[in-house]
């Protein structure tokens, strides 16, 4: 059998690379201003940290603006069809545990198209980490709405506003089972280095929501929460073990009822004691989706940061697994016996 | 197993028979068949099968709609179809006699289970009278046997309440037939014992109900001879029976053991090709990977993953899962990697006919795909040949770098018949060759690597899979520039890669065997067929050369590309006759590409065409090319159906 998937264990140590190994000599061609950019410098600035290869490291996308990614990563890519990404990423990621598999998607592209492959491939826990792009709009296609798109909204094919109740893609990949779900915003670069590098080191499938701002054609879009000026009152950062506070001082938190539902409230109100602690390694979903609802969009204090890290088996390992245990019961496979496995009969 | 030479009764030889076993869904009569068909292969007879069942699992019991029948021949020389009309139909209830009898020969005998002939199961099946009674099956010679109450007699005695002794009837009938053509029967018992072994109740009353039905024929005063049909001369080796499904899958990991490229399979459960899924999901211990996808585009999707990581990727499919897969063998094109396609035909369109055969899915696995996406494409043409077929499809899709589809069909796919198994040293070698290092120099003087360099004899790209430090690349469904595999818009680079592709897909013809014609000197008529009328088109020219005319036939397993010769080949003759399971499609390619006279000979009733149309079919065609002074291009041309000639 190939020896590829012991590529990994050659025991050649890592070598040491900076951002520039991790660039491939291909002009980048997202609009001037386009979120995207920012998002491409954080992973490219992390990959030297990760201490892994560029020969076992693979970008794989759809289509959309964000699936252009794998051709500015120096690693192995495939820019594939539109919402298909999660499903081929499957395939690479089942056969290669040896690879660190990226999937890169926007919003259209696999909340919408591809959507079965996503909450598929978050369901069966397969080891990838997928980047989700939301930025609220079909930007390739110059600007229709998108299923995260917000009701009402007028778009070149919504003259008169859109009628569809939106998405929120943390709910939705937390109901698809998934174990690592996160969400970061393009106009922190440290935050979205933090989340990618937790999304990584997450064995299984990590789904992290990325707010990207498509400054053509849904311009300002998350202005609300992640401007400059207005980060400290309206994103909430979750820190795993600590109260859930935010504001310039801390004067805004985050508590639980007793209904399971949770509010945002004034410290001084309520006293930090009744504060919510944040527990991202709860078995029960319940308390991260009440999290991944605290904000009806970006317009209020909107929760960044990792929602669940919870460990569970990974897909691959579980089929080699099974590989192995036959292997050990049935002896390595044989050919000539399994032609003989049925009646056969032999003529002189 | 009783002394047969003590058997009072005579015995007489026969050279073949066709038995069809029918009931209701529930009945168990695949089982039957199969059981029947399996003791048959092992005493060394030829056989081919042919399964009949109904696409609800369990349609309203005793009625037409919920008959499903499982036809075999068996003989003592070669055969190549399962029989045109039975010898012997085994009718479990009156449906099953209805839904048969039309195809049923005069003078055929009929074996039913007089104990369903009640008013209830006759109304069910529409009957206004007993035919039984009616005198309306004079023609045949009819047995009655109360199969019903014989087998919850001695099933009762074994503790068997009676509404489950019922259900072992088939075994009754099973041991009926194995008497009256003298099968062994110890084979099935042991059988029975192992498949039964955790229900020692349900056992007991099969082994019961199956030497119940033995010793009926023997004994009762109703058979008055039993019969036998000897073993088929058959080439020296070790034999199997085996169906197009299996030899599918085992083809599969022969192919994965012969490149030793891990298997992957990403599939959709769909009928009639899931058996496959079921099939290699068995035998991890080969390293296969089998995933069932949430749907037919993720199967595909998974499997090109799979080829890009260097697995052997597969996707198996049917009729509307073909439809979905068609976005993704355009990737597999454009990004020039190994995949394999397995199209098990059924009828269309849309959910069509999801149970019965047809070969309508060649045009489709041509031309159905967007822009200009041409690949190779397979077909085999008998249950066993699937194997070959298999191997040769990945053959291909490993040498050139493409996606290649593999053309089967409902009739292979269940179907059985005798494999003489091959040798492990005649497998071809397939050799996966990745990419190992740089194979560019750019402006810099760098060594780098390109993913669209070509090798120069098979136009086929390097398959370098992630691992491997110097070679990482980005490929993608855009458009790509010659050599570099960079994005290109560039129209004129468009219209090399265009061809490019196309010329290694072309190419192929110079890489597969000649056409196979099985010729005879100064035959005017050429019948050419592809997949699974192979045995139904030998059956026929048999028969017209039995009359003493001339006629070749021609099959083609490689359909794109055909044959480097093929043109020359229908060339030669006054009449190329080409009978499908379709409505005209090689026709119409022989025609495009050859500009022959192609005459269409299609039926579409989702079951195999018959000898005996066949024969007729050819037979106008030789009196027509000796009334005829033309070549190639005269009368003649105007479609037929098997239909009319039936």
């Amino acid at each position: 059998m190939t020896d590829l998937a012991n590529a990994e264990s050659t025991g050649v140590p890592v070598e040491l690379t900076t951002r520039k190994d991790w660039s491939s000599d291909q002009e980048v061609r997202w609009c001037p201003g386009c979120g995207d950019y920012s998002i491409l410098a954080a992973v490219q600035m992390l990959m030297p940290d990760l201490g892994v290869r560029r020969e076992s490291t693979v970008f794989l996308s759809g289509i959309g603006c964000a699936a252009r990614f794998p051709y500015y990563m120096n690693t192995y890519g495939m820019h594939s069809i539109h919402g298909r990404a999660p499903a081929i990423a499957t395939g690479l990621a089942t056969t290669r545990p040896d690879l660190d598999v990226w999937v890169v998607t926007g919003d259209g592209d696999s909340l919408s198209i591809g959507g079965n492959h996503l909450i598929h491939a978050l369901r069966r826990n397969v080891n990838l980490t997928i980047l989700l792009f939301n930025n609220q709009i079909y930007g390739l296609t110059k600007g229709q709405y998108s299923p995260t798109s917000e009701m009402a909204k007028v778009t070149k094919s919504t003259p008169f506003g859109s009628l569809e109740q939106p998405f929120n893609p943390l709910s939705l990949a937390l109901g698809a089972e998934a174990g690592f779900v996160a969400r970061t915003h393009d106009m922190d670069r440290k935050h979205m280095m933090e989340t990618f590098r937790r999304a990584h080191d997450h064995n299984g499938a990590s789904f992290v929501e990325i707010y990207q701002n498509c400054n053509v054609f849904n311009d300002g879009a998350f202005e609300a929460i992640t401007g400059k000026d207005n980060r400290a009152d309206m994103l909430i950062p979750l820190v795993h073990g600590e109260p859930i506070r935010f504001g310039p001082e801390g004067e805004h938190g985050v508590v639980n009822h007793r209904d399971g539902s949770v509010e945002v409230v004034e410290v001084a109100d309520v006293g930090e004691s009744a504060l919510l602690v944040h527990d991202e390694h709860r078995e029960n979903p319940g308390l991260a989706f009440q999290l991944s609802r605290l904000s009806r969009g970006p317009h209020e204090p909107t929760p960044i940061g990792v929602l669940r890290d919870v460990e569970r088996p990974e897909y691959g390992a579980q089929m080699a697994a099974q590989i192995e245990d036959a292997t050990a019961r049935r002896g390595p496979g044989d050919l000539r016996a399994l032609l003989r496995s049925g009646s056969s009969w032999t003529v002189e | 197993m009783p002394d047969t030479t003590a058997d009072p009764k005579p015995h007489h030889l026969l050279h073949r028979v066709v038995i069809r076993f029918a009931g209701d869904s529930g009945d168990g009569m695949q089982l039957t068949g199969d059981r029947f068909t399996t003791t048959s292969a092992l005493l060394g007879n030829d056989l081919a099968t042919f399964p009949d069942f109904p696409a609800e699992i369990r349609a309203p019991a005793g009625t037409l709609a919920g008959v499903s029948a499982f036809q075999v021949h068996i003989s003592d020389h070669d055969i190549s179809t399962p029989g045109d009309s039975p010898n012997v139909l085994v009718a479990m209830n009156p449906a099953a006699l209805k839904a048969n009898l039309s195809i049923l020969p005069k003078g055929a005998t009929i074996i039913v289970n007089a104990d369903a002939f009640d008013e209830r199961s006759l109304a069910k099946a529409d009957y206004e009278t007993n035919p039984l009674e009616d005198g309306s099956l004079s023609a045949y010679t009819v047995y009655e046997v109360p199969m019903t109450s014989i087998t919850t007699e001695v099933s009762k005695e074994a503790g068997v309440k009676p509404r489950d002794a019922e259900r072992s009837k088939n075994f009754f009938a099973l041991g009926l037939i194995s008497w009256l053509y003298t099968r062994p029967i110890e084979d099935t018992i042991v059988w029975i014992e192992e498949r039964y072994a955790g229900k020692p109740l349900v056992m007991e009353a099969n082994l019961r109900a199956f030497k119940a039905g033995y010793h009926f024929g023997e004994t009762a005063e109703l058979f008055e001879s039993s019969y036998e049909v000897k073993p088929a001369v058959q080439k020296h080796g070790e034999y199997v029976n085996i169906t197009g499904n299996t030899a599918v899958a085992w083809g599969l990991i022969a192919a994965s053991v012969r490149s030793g490229l891990p298997l992957f399979l990403g599939t959709y459960p769909i009928t009639p090709a899931s058996d496959i899924l079921h099939e290699l999901s068995k035998h991890k211990q080969f390293g296969v990977r089998t995933f069932q996808a949430e749907d037919e585009i993720s199967g595909i999707g998974a499997a090109l993953g799979a080829a890009f990581g260097g697995s052997l990727g597969v996707t198996t499919t049917s009729g509307p899962g073909l439809d979905l897969k068609s976005e993704t063998m355009g990737l597999a094109i454009s990004l020039e990697l190994p995949l394999l396609i397995v199209d098990v035909q059924r009828g269309g369109p849309s959910t069509g006919l999801p149970t019965k055969t047809e070969q309508a899915d060649l045009l489709h696995a041509m031309y159905g795909r967007h822009g200009e996406s041409p690949l190779p494409i397979v077909a085999a043409k008998t249950p066993s040949h699937c194997f070959e077929a298999t191997l040769e499809a990945v053959r291909l899709a490993v040498k050139y770098r493409t996606p290649v589809i593999l053309l089967s069909d409902g009739y292979l796919a269940n179907g059985t018949e005798p494999w003489r198994l091959p040798d492990m040293d005649d497998l071809p070698s397939i050799e996966p060759g990745f990419a190992a290092a740089p194979n560019h120099t750019d402006a810099e003087g760098n060594e780098v690597f390109w993913p669209y360099v070509r090798d120069e004899q098979t136009l086929a790209r390097p398959w370098a899979p992630p691992g491997v430090a110097g070679l990482e690349h980005r490929i993608g469904g855009l458009e790509k520039a010659d050599g570099s595999g960079n994005v290109s818009y560039d129209g004129a680079n468009h219209e090399t890669m265009t061809r490019l592709r196309a010329a290694k897909i072309a190419g192929i013809a110079l890489d597969i065997p000649p056409t196979d014609v099985d010729a005879q000197d100064g035959a005017e008529v050429l019948v050419i067929g592809w997949g699974s009328t192979y045995g139904a088109i030998a059956a026929g020219v048999e028969r017209i050369r039995a009359r003493g005319h001339k006629v070749d036939q021609a099959h083609l397993v490689h359909l794109n590309p055909f044959p480097a010769d093929l043109g020359e080949v229908v060339g030669r003759y006054r009449r190329v006759l080409v009978p499908e399971v379709n409505t005209g499609q090689l026709s119409r390619l022989l025609r495009a590409e050859y500009l022959v006279d192609a005459i269409s000979f299609t039926q579409v009733e989702g079951i195999p065409f018959r000898a005996a149309a066949m024969e007729a079919a050819i037979l106008r065609q030789i009196e027509s090319a000796a009334g005829s002074t033309t070549g190639p291009g005269g009368n003649g041309s105007a479609p037929s159906t098997g239909k009319a000639t039936d």
